[in-house]
């Protein structure tokens, strides 16, 4: 339910303030018009209060009732009704607490149509401004609940968009712990720790949370020594990292996928040990990474590289900074580049 | 006696296979292999009795190897997480086993095995192939042997498939390779946007052709850019409108 707009204070005086005034400018124009000061005031009063209560009747009906198209001749037609029932109750009232000064009931006969153009001019101005007002109102709460709806299917689709990267990863790490624990117990240890470390870090982390580039180096190092127990001696990494990148932020849990993708690529796609490098630079006020993996193009396109893992990191780079320019790949040769650009955001 | 050969790309997954293995003495280890190609070597080197076998491996699939191998031995497929593989599993009443599993689990598959040693498994060895075949990712290439030599094929660089008896030739910028499928396999199994069957004996990759000519009475032929000619039935030219829209 929206708010009245005379639940805010501002609002609130400026309202009495205008009324004090239209009902002090009547009663001067009375005056003005020969009536006693006393009746003048009382006339006045007497025709106002009930105006006021016409207003606020209507205000509080729009409130419920806000017209849409067709229906604004329904709000006329109640303006008008309004008008003439305030008009014959005045009338009444008048008559009975001021029919006793000499020439009153003349006049109040001969300025009925004046006070009638008067009252809906001002019930016409209160329903006009009561509409825009909810109208508004209106709007403001369906822009609010959108980006929380936005809000809340990007935070969701983020959710998943991690959650499928696991199975195959957390199966197989599974797997090569259960070997372990035959042969070298010590080594399974240590595995199940490290995999503990790196689910708890997933799990932890919020997307959009920032963590400084040595933090996600860290944390990817668990990664890539679970792997590296898994591939044994077929996967070698190199990691060189400018000195002025150290400290630059990126979101959390980013470079995982990528690097994970790399490691797919380059292990599924040729035999023998795979090379995976990361570097890191800063351009401009950019961080930049490349990955490196090797491949075979003689039985890959470049194009069919790019699977699930890129397309969620492009996906989420999209949502974070609304750019799709800052993941790319290219192909040199028999090494594979995916690189990723991060804007500092100080 | 039983001759057996892991296929997998991790040494862990492997050594647990071994592992396990130790209970069943009867049964020895001759090779342990890190992907497909080696597979398809020390299969037909060692000609072994039993597999276990990776699906997601370098290079080729496991599925891919089985493929290339003309008779091919029991196999246990052992996977962590390939929704496509376990559905075709499923479908085709194989065994298989899921990563990580444990001593009794192994126990039941090598019993199975056993029992069904004497009686045939080949036949849903090779339908449970046909259905893996549809998988997306390998829709897109096509493994064949050439010699000792295994290659893998874009289905864009396919000019176009030919009958040959039991095999279909597959002609490419390289010359042919062959490979044991029927066409009606081919037919299925490649994405019918792009190859069209313009004739009994022939399926055209419509991206290679540069026009289609009349030929003899009723007939067309098509023109490929490499300068090959296609023979298009009446049928089949009636196919190739439809697709290349005419």
């Amino acid at each position: 339910m929206s708010n009245s707009p005379l639940s805010i204070l501002r609002f609130k005086v400026i309202f009495i303030i205008c009324w004090l005034v239209i009902i002090t400018d009547q009663a001067i124009a009375l005056n003005f018009f020969g009536l006693p000061w006393q009746a003048a005031i009382i006339d006045s009063l007497i025709c106002n209060a009930l105006l006021l209560l016409a207003c606020l009747l209507i205000m509080h009906t729009l409130r419920y009732y806000l017209p849409r198209g067709q229906q604004y001749i329904n709000i006329f037609s109640i303006c008008i009704f309004l008008s003439i029932l305030w008009l014959i109750l005045s009338k009444w009232l008048l008559k009975l607490s001021l029919g006793h000064y000499p020439g009153y009931t003349d006049m109040l006969h001969q300025s009925l149509s004046i006070r009638f153009s008067i009252g809906f001019l001002l019930l016409g101005c209160i329903t006009m401004i009561s509409i825009l007002w909810y109208n508004q109102q209106e709007q403001k709460e369906k822009d609010t609940r959108k980006t929380d709806a936005e809000k809340l299917a990007k935070e969701a689709e983020l959710f998943k968009l991690r959650q499928q990267l696991q199975p195959h990863f957390l199966f197989n790490s599974l797997n090569s712990i259960n070997a372990l624990i035959g042969s070298r117990p010590e080594e399974a240890r240590k595995m199940v720790q490290q995999l503990s470390d790196f689910l708890r870090g997933t799990i932890k982390k919020e997307e959009t949370q920032w963590v400084t580039l040595q933090e996600e180096l860290q944390y990817l190092q668990l990664y890539l020594d679970i792997e590296k127990v898994r591939f044994g001696n077929r996967l070698a990494t190199d990691i060189n990292i400018d000195e002025n990148t150290q400290s630059m932020k990126l979101p959390a849990l980013l470079l995982q996928p990528i690097v994970e993708n790399a490691i797919k690529f380059g292990l599924y796609d040729t035999t023998g040990e795979t090379v995976i490098r990361l570097y890191a630079s800063r351009e401009e006020n950019n961080l930049v990474i490349r990955v490196m993996n090797p491949f075979d193009p003689e039985t890959s396109s470049p194009k069919q590289g790019i699977g699930f893992g890129l397309k969620s990191v492009q996906r989420r780079l999209y949502l974070l900074f609304a750019r799709t320019d800052l993941l790319s790949t290219e192909a040199k040769e028999n090494i594979f580049i995916t690189v990723v650009k991060i804007p500092e955001t100080t | 006696m039983g001759k057996i050969i892991i296929i997998d790309d991790e040494p862990l997954a492997r050594s647990i296979v071994r592992e396990f293995l130790q209970k069943h003495p009867q049964l020895e280890v001759i090779q342990e292999c890190g992907d497909g190609f080696e597979g398809v070597k020390a299969i037909q080197q060692h000609q072994p009795d039993l597999i276990f076998l990776d699906i997601q491996m370098p290079k080729i699939t496991g599925f891919e190897m089985l493929e290339l191998i003309e008779q091919p031995p029991g196999v246990i497929f052992t996977t962590a997480f390939d929704e496509f593989a376990i559905k075709a599993f499923e479908a085709h009443a194989i065994d298989y086993l899921l990563k990580p599993f444990n001593q009794d689990r192994f126990d039941k598959a090598i019993g199975k095995w056993t029992e069904q040693r004497s009686g045939t498994t080949e036949k849903a060895t090779q339908d449970l192939l046909e259905s893996a075949s549809l998988s997306p990712s390998q829709r897109q290439r096509i493994v064949v042997r050439n010699g000792s030599k295994i290659k893998i094929i874009s289905v864009h660089d396919v000019f176009y498939l030919e009958a040959a008896d039991d095999y279909v030739k597959i002609h490419t910028q390289e010359g042919y390779f062959l490979k044991n499928k029927t066409m009606n396999h081919f037919e299925q199994s490649l994405d019918i946007h792009q190859f069209v069957r313009s004739h009994r004996s022939y399926i055209v990759n419509v991206q290679q052709i540069t026009r289609i000519d009349p030929y003899e009475k009723d007939n067309h032929v098509a023109i490929l850019r490499s300068g090959a000619k296609v023979p298009v039935s009446r049928s089949g030219y009636s196919k190739l409108k439809e697709v290349l829209g005419l």
